[in-house]
């Protein structure tokens, strides 16, 4: 396959980002996405150029630190899955692809396609935790039974890999889905309802901190998500809010 | 030689870890506030360790490559983790538990150590599900288990196909809460280059910023390494694109001993190479042979037409296929160890029996536990004359809600339907038994620093079974450690905050900082894949799945010569004070090519078979690994002294009063 790459191309935070045109020859349709950048960077290292710093690691879909805004979609046009697990047979010979970084005000671009995704790991801090030691003097695991509907869907909402492609697909940047699915994982279990109402208030407040949009249940954010995060999760929230705002 | 001090208690074996707690040293609360503890790593050694310690009081700083905690590489573990709860009444035990994790890693582990973490296993458990992780349950509410490889019972608690992520981000939210508490400073996108030693003790890092390229100093009173495994010194491996050995190597630089660096796992169940192209490879977890049956054709004209695209598996009858585990180890039969499972695939594979392009894979085929569960669906649902179709769609149902996500994984890198047709399976790369040596209490050789997680060589022997790293990874972090480290730091109550305009800072970072410059200023011919590459092919072909002395020796004067034209004509673009993917690549390819050579010497001085280790000239008419208990029951732990070819053995020996030697058998 023959293709262009027009890519985004930015020196540091600081700098002013320009899209830059690459042609590129010999992809095949069993690459994945990243390789076929893995391709195009041996090709600049080999002209001496500065290769497309991009964020990566895992490669498989789970560590979530992926990214790319692929031809205006967060993680590209393949669903269910991340940039890493996208491989080159979605394209065709000939084809341009557009590739941006994820776009939103609370996460500043690094350099190049890499952005800043710490506001993430702030909101969390915040109150996505059970606050119980970790001596290990607990009770026994099977002491309380979990209905197990409960705990696949607490499960289902965990599962969120805390990408940020919510974000950039909103046309608020609001991080709901993400907020969301944290605050749910913990409301469907026993062991997260007993501070269920400090968690949301002091969650949903770092979010609103961070700058991230308001959500106006557009579901962009779901059809993007790579993991299926339901919006059921942020009705769910709104719930846990709405209570607690009451409880006082 | 030296001998190497475990510091295992004395006592009977199931009371060494109570006694231990009971006499070591503790630091009074108002105390730990005065001490600093850096924590290289925040996978599940590291944030456990992190989370605890802080929770202790002590001040912790932890550091990680990735722009975040969670994202460590433990979260991609895949199929469990085991504990010796023995909810499910089939005769599991602490003992058992301990017993098969020995026997597994081909007895060339320490019987305390692995003793302790069976011990500890079951309050992993506790924790993790009073933190909120969301384990696998029954219909009745309490936990669910699977089986893996090696064990005869069923103790592994899972979460789908993601048990690594929940455990993972339960680590990350004990964290979260520290970090909130302003107990935890975590650096993230700073990478660990160095090992600062004031007076032989571990003193603090060098580390880099990652997106400045700023070096910065980090002074504590104890450093705790768990920053993964070594892998992908075989350049293609299950690892993290990331995932390397720096920080263990540059302590081993600095005097800490490596332990059994050439045992390595190679996991029976990956997804293939398909072309040079490859960045990483894939597992498909272990839990998988739980119902995956594993299988080539029985006759060689049929692997061929396979081959070239004449025929389908699905079209060969049951006579026509050779379920070789289950041939071979009948009592074991798909669930045979790791080690053994990719001897016998490449044994095939070898005998012209693979079945795709390249001739290197086998089948994992589903066919019939869907057709099983399929039934068992059916008839739970009062469906008691169920038709075929109805069987295979319920059977489907049934295996998605199992492996829904692997089989999904599958698909979209093959661009196969597993649920339609077997998969295609390979070994690959996964896991390090060896790495730091570290005694009793996780301390490494050099005092004060201490090694977690699969950067150490503790618990798994020449072969770590499944679900094990997990429970290893916690048990180091929640339990070990915070104990142990204790011990240590109660002697330095009155030490005060460890300054870092000392000499010995400004020393360490000169070295790191030259070091980066002549990355930066070499040659400039080739890039830093390009020598990656060539090191794990090297690796592949002469210190993997098989190896000889012959083969072994060459692989040491290659890896010597590759690492020296990686020196002169290495080629790094960008600039050492930006964010500099190239640079960070170049800094951990230069220690892999230091490491490849010790792993190849270990293995050339270990002239018997064991676990992961297979030496050709050392195995059974069978083909099985032929263990030398009489001159290699030992830990072989090196001592840096230079090059790599001059590194010294120190022999650690084991001794097991509480598990009787033998040839290990799954027949
Ligand atoms: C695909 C896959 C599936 C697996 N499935 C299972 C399973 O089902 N059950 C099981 O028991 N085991 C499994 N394992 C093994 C297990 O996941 C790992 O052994 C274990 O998670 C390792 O944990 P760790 O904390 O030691 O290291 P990791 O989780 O790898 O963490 C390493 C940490 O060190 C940091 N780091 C590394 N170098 C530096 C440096 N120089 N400077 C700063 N930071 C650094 C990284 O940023 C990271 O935070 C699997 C492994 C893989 C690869
Ligand atoms: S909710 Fe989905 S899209 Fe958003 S961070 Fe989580 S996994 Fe990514
Ligand atoms: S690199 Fe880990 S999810 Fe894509």
């Amino acid at each position: 396959m023959k293709l262009t790459l027009k890519i985004w191309r930015q020196e540091n935070a600081k700098a002013t980002g320009k899209m830059v045109s690459y042609p590129i020859d010999g992809i095949e349709g069993d690459m994945s996405f990243l390789e076929m950048l893995d391709v195009l960077n041996e090709e600049l290292v080999a002209k001496g150029e500065d290769p497309v710093e991009f964020d990566h690691d895992c490669r498989e879909g789970i560590c979530g630190t992926c990214s790319l805004q692929i031809n205006g979609e967060p993680h590209g046009p393949d669903r269910l899955i991340t940039t890493c697990q996208l491989h080159m047979r979605k394209f065709n010979d000939g084809d341009t692809i557009v590739i941006e970084p994820f776009r939103a005000n609370a996460f500043p671009v690094v350099k190049d396609l890499i952005v800043d995704r710490s506001a993430f790991d702030r909101i969390q801090q915040a109150g996505g935790y059970v606050s119980v030691n970790t001596s290990g003097n607990t009770i026994d695991a099977n002491s309380i039974p979990v209905n197990k509907h409960d705990a696949d869907d607490s499960f289902a909402a965990a599962t969120c890999i805390g990408c940020g492609a919510c974000v950039a697909a909103c046309k608020n940047a609001s991080a709901m889905l993400f907020t969301s699915a944290k605050v749910s994982q913990y409301a469907l279990l026993p062991q997260g309802q007993v501070e269920a109402t400090d968690r949301v208030m002091n969650m949903v407040r770092q979010m609103d901190l961070e700058g991230f949009g308001n959500c106006t249940n557009t579901g962009a954010c779901e059809i993007e998500c790579p993991k299926g995060i339901s919006l059921e999760n942020i009705a769910r929230m709104n719930r846990e809010y709405l209570s607690a705002s009451t409880k006082g | 030689m030296s001998i190497l001090e475990s510091k295992i208690p004395e006592g009977p074996l199931k009371d060494k870890w109570t006694k231990h707690k009971n006499d070591i040293n503790l630091v009074n609360p108002a105390n730990k506030r005065n001490i600093d503890i850096i924590i290289v790593g925040t996978g599940l050694a590291g944030g456990a360790a992190a989370a605890t310690l802080a929770e202790l009081g002590y001040n912790v700083k932890t550091f990680c490559y990735q722009d975040s905690p969670r994202r460590a590489h433990s979260i991609a573990a895949q199929g469990g983790i085991n504990a010796s709860k023995n909810y499910q009444g089939d005769g599991d035990s602490d003992y058992r538990l301990f017993y098969d994790t020995v026997k597994g890693g081909d007895y060339r582990s320490r019987e305390a150590n692995v003793y302790r973490l069976a011990e500890v296993s079951g309050n992993i458990i506790d924790q993790c599900v009073a933190q909120g992780v969301p384990f696998a349950r029954e219909y009745g509410g309490y936990l669910d288990n699977r089986s893996f490889g090696g064990v005869l019972v069923s103790r592994t608690f899972y979460a789908k196909g993601q048990t690594g992520q929940q455990l993972l981000l339960g680590a990350y939210s004990a964290m979260n809460r520290q970090i909130n508490r302003g107990k935890i400073q975590s650096f993230n996108r700073h990478e660990m280059m160095d090992l600062v030693l004031v007076d032989g003790k571990a003193r603090g890092i060098i580390a880099r910023d990652m997106v400045t390229g700023e070096l910065e100093r980090h002074s504590a009173h104890a450093v705790v390494l768990a920053s993964g495994g070594y892998g992908n010194v075989f350049f293609l491996s299950t690892n993290a694109m990331g995932s390397n050995v720096m920080a263990a190597w540059r302590a081993h630089r600095r005097g800490a001993y490596f332990a059994n660096p050439c045992y390595t796992q190679i996991h029976p169940t990956c997804i293939p190479v398909t072309g040079d192209h490859q960045s990483k490879l894939t597992l498909m977890s272990e839990s998988l042979r739980n119902d995956g049956r594993i299988w080539v054709p029985k006759k060689k004209e049929d692997a061929i037409a396979i081959r070239e695209g004449k025929k389908k598996p699905t079209e060969l009858s049951e006579e026509e296929r050779d379920y070789y585990l289950e041939r071979r180890y009948p009592s074991f039969g798909n669930l045979v160890p790791r080690d053994v499972a990719s001897r016998a695939a490449k044994e095939r594979c070898d005998a012209g029996f693979g079945v795709n392009k390249t001739g290197q894979a086998v089948y994992l085929d589903f066919a019939s536990a869907i057709k099983r569960y399929g039934k068992e669906a059916a008839f739970t649902s009062g469906h008691k004359n169920p038709s075929e179709a109805e069987i295979i769609k319920l059977g489907k149902e049934v295996v998605e809600s199992k492996y829904g996500n692997l089989f999904q994984m599958y698909e979209k890198i093959t661009d196969q339907n597993p649920y339609e047709t077997p998969m295609m399976i390979y070994p690959a790369v996964h896991y390090t038994m060896g790495g730091l040596w570290v005694d009793y209490n996780l301390q490494t050789t050099i005092p004060g620093c201490y090694a977690a997680g699969e950067a150490n060589f503790s618990d798994h022997g020449a072969n770590r079974l499944g679900a094990s790293a997990l429970m290893q990874g916690l048990a180091d972090g929640y339990f070990v450690l915070p104990y142990t480290i204790g011990d240590y730091l109660s002697k330095d109550i009155r030490t005060g905050k460890i300054p870092t305009d000392s000499p010995e800072f400004e020393a360490t970072e000169k070295e790191v900082k030259d070091k980066i410059d002549r990355l930066m200023n070499a040659g400039g011919k080739h890039s830093v894949d390009t020598y990656h590459k060539k090191l794990g092919k090297i690796m592949w072909e002469k210190c993997g799945m098989a190896r000889n002395e012959q083969g072994l020796r060459e692989a040491i004067e290659e890896i010597k010569a590759l690492r020296e034209d990686f020196w002169k004509n290495v080629k790094v673009t960008g600039s050492a004070t930006a964010k500099n993917a190239e640079l960070e690549k170049a800094g951990r390819v230069a220690d892999f090519l230091e490491l490849g050579e010790l792993f190849a010497k270990d293995a050339l001085h270990r002239n018997e078979s064991c676990g992961g280790h297979f030496r050709e000239e050392y195995q059974t008419e069978e083909g099985e690994a032929l263990r030398d208990d009489e001159n290699f029951r030992y830990v072989a732990a090196w001592e840096y002294k230079g090059e790599p070819s001059d590194a010294a053995l120190h022999k650690e020996e084991l001794i097991f009063n509480n598990i009787e030697l033998k040839t290990r058998s799954y027949k």
